[in-house]
């Protein structure tokens, strides 16, 4: 298989969302005005590390060590173009 | 509005905090109830952060602040600061008048997350007349703060016969003030907006205008700004999910302290709404009676006990089954397959019929001295 591209774009959570915690729903969740989002595991895991710091490859390269080197890059792309399709975050 | 938070049951996920019924507006579509000028015993400061507290321990995540006109509360930032620590996502739901530009930046620094002015109209005359007050240049001027101290915006617009013809003017009014999120606000006709129903109803031939105007701004806007409108469901079929189902996941907590499923409940006959003064928000979530008689569908009559569609609807609104038939677990009469249906497509004819006439009712506007008079 061929590497995948090198994405070396910022992801910035959009300043209307708030990305949190919730230990009543024991998940991540999306806050914004007047409605919210429950993540899935995996998206928390990603979402957590949207900093506005970190590129997409960084991001890919540690949820990889965290996975034990899973080939989980297509997981976490798509996952960044739904998230910039649903207006959460932005580059 | 947009995202209601569906996929979670179970705890009381929304928090309103009516802090206040005294409001600087009249308007006549106001949800506060008829009789509210009687009830004048606010909570204090202490009382509210204990509802705070205990509403976020059981779940809650979004708080709105509104009223009355919560910024009357010399006590926001206090309550804002402690809903921020706790972590809530904290929504002002004002008026905008008697905000100025310095309590704008106080409240983001106590950790505000947004803020949602209503405007009564797009030009100043109507703006002013339905709110009872020379308000337009001024929630102009605080749309404009709040976008500049960089809070997401919402612009609400309760919309109803008198303003609707308008409602491409009213858009683009909140195209220019840069609206994160619009809400064109169909009257619901409860309290002051059924006292008013007569005038306040649109008719068929408004409605199509506005919905088409309405679909074409969405399509235009897209997602630079979500446009929000559901035509009045006196003209539906099929009735709303009144709060996601009754003691579902809304709790209200009303000035005085009633504990509410929805803040039109005050008025269920045989009812007792427990108080946060008696009583812990668990209690009132998780024990009490009156959040526990509508929950389910166990409570349901025909046609709705053996309706496949009970568990998207939940028999509709129980204030409007109680308005419109006398019976508060009736099923909501916007549905075609309850027997009250008819009377209520009827009824928005007769009203029809009245406003091509000319022969409607003045508006009663919503002010201490016609509560005094009504209460």
């Amino acid at each position: 298989m061929n590497a995948a591209p090198q994405d070396a774009r910022v992801p910035v959570l959009k300043r209307m969302y708030r990305f949190q915690w919730e230990a009543a729903q024991d998940c991540h969740v999306l806050l914004y005005p007047e409605g919210m989002v429950k993540l899935s595991a995996s998206a928390g895991e990603i979402l957590k590390r949207v900093d506005g710091q970190r590129s997409v490859e960084a991001i890919i390269a540690e949820l990889k060590a965290l996975f034990g080197g899973a080939p989980l890059d297509d997981d976490v792309r798509r996952f960044l173009e739904q998230a910039e399709g649903n207006g959460w975050i932005t580059y | 509005m947009a995202g209601s938070p569906t996929d979670i049951a179970g705890k009381p996920l929304w928090l309103l905090a009516e802090l206040t019924y005294r409001c600087p507006l009249q308007c006549p579509y106001c949800s506060n109830p008829l009789d509210f000028a009687q009830r004048k015993q606010e909570l204090d400061t202490e009382d509210w952060l204990r509802v705070l507290r205990e509403a976020r321990a059981l779940g809650a995540m979004q708080l709105g602040f509104s009223g009355g006109e919560p910024l009357l509360r010399d006590d926001l930032e206090i309550l804002t600061a402690e809903a921020r620590a706790l972590g809530y996502y904290t929504n002002l739901i004002t008026s905008g008048v008697g905000m100025d530009e310095a309590r704008v930046a106080r409240l983001r620094e106590a950790g505000l997350d947004h803020i949602q002015i209503s405007f009564q109209a797009s030009n100043e005359e109507l703006n002013n007349y339905l709110g009872g007050t020379a308000s337009f240049a001024h929630k102009r001027a605080m749309a404009r703060a709040v976008k500049a101290h960089d809070y997401p915006m919402v612009l609400n617009v309760v919309i109803h016969r008198q303003n609707i013809d308008q409602i491409e003017d009213i858009i683009r009014m909140t195209i220019e003030l840069e609206a994160d999120f619009v809400e064109l606000a169909s009257t619901q006709y409860y309290g002051w907006s059924r006292l008013n129903l007569e005038g306040l109803l649109p008719t068929r031939e408004q409605l199509r205008h506005a919905e088409a105007v309405a679909k074409r701004y969405q399509a235009e806007m897209g997602d630079r700004m979500k446009i929000i409108y559901v035509v009045p469901d006196y003209f539906e079929n099929r009735p709303k999910a009144c709060m996601n189902g009754w003691g579902s996941i809304f709790l209200t907590v009303a000035p005085d302290g009633s504990a509410l499923p929805c803040h039109a409940a005050q008025h269920l006959p045989g009812l007792e709404f427990p108080n946060v003064r008696d009583q812990s928000i668990d209690y009132i979530w998780n024990e009490s009676p009156a959040f526990a008689r509508f929950r389910g569908f166990e409570w349901m009559q025909e046609p709705c006990r053996s309706c496949p569609d009970k568990t998207k609807d939940f028999g509709g609104c129980r204030c409007q089954a109680y308005l419109l038939t006398g019976d508060a677990s009736a099923t909501d009469p916007v549905c075609d397959r309850s027997p009250r249906h008819a009377a209520l497509v009827e009824e928005v004819e007769r009203i029809e019929r009245a406003a091509a006439a000319g022969t409607t009712k003045p508006l009663v506007f919503r002010n201490t001295r016609n509560s005094r008079a009504l209460g």
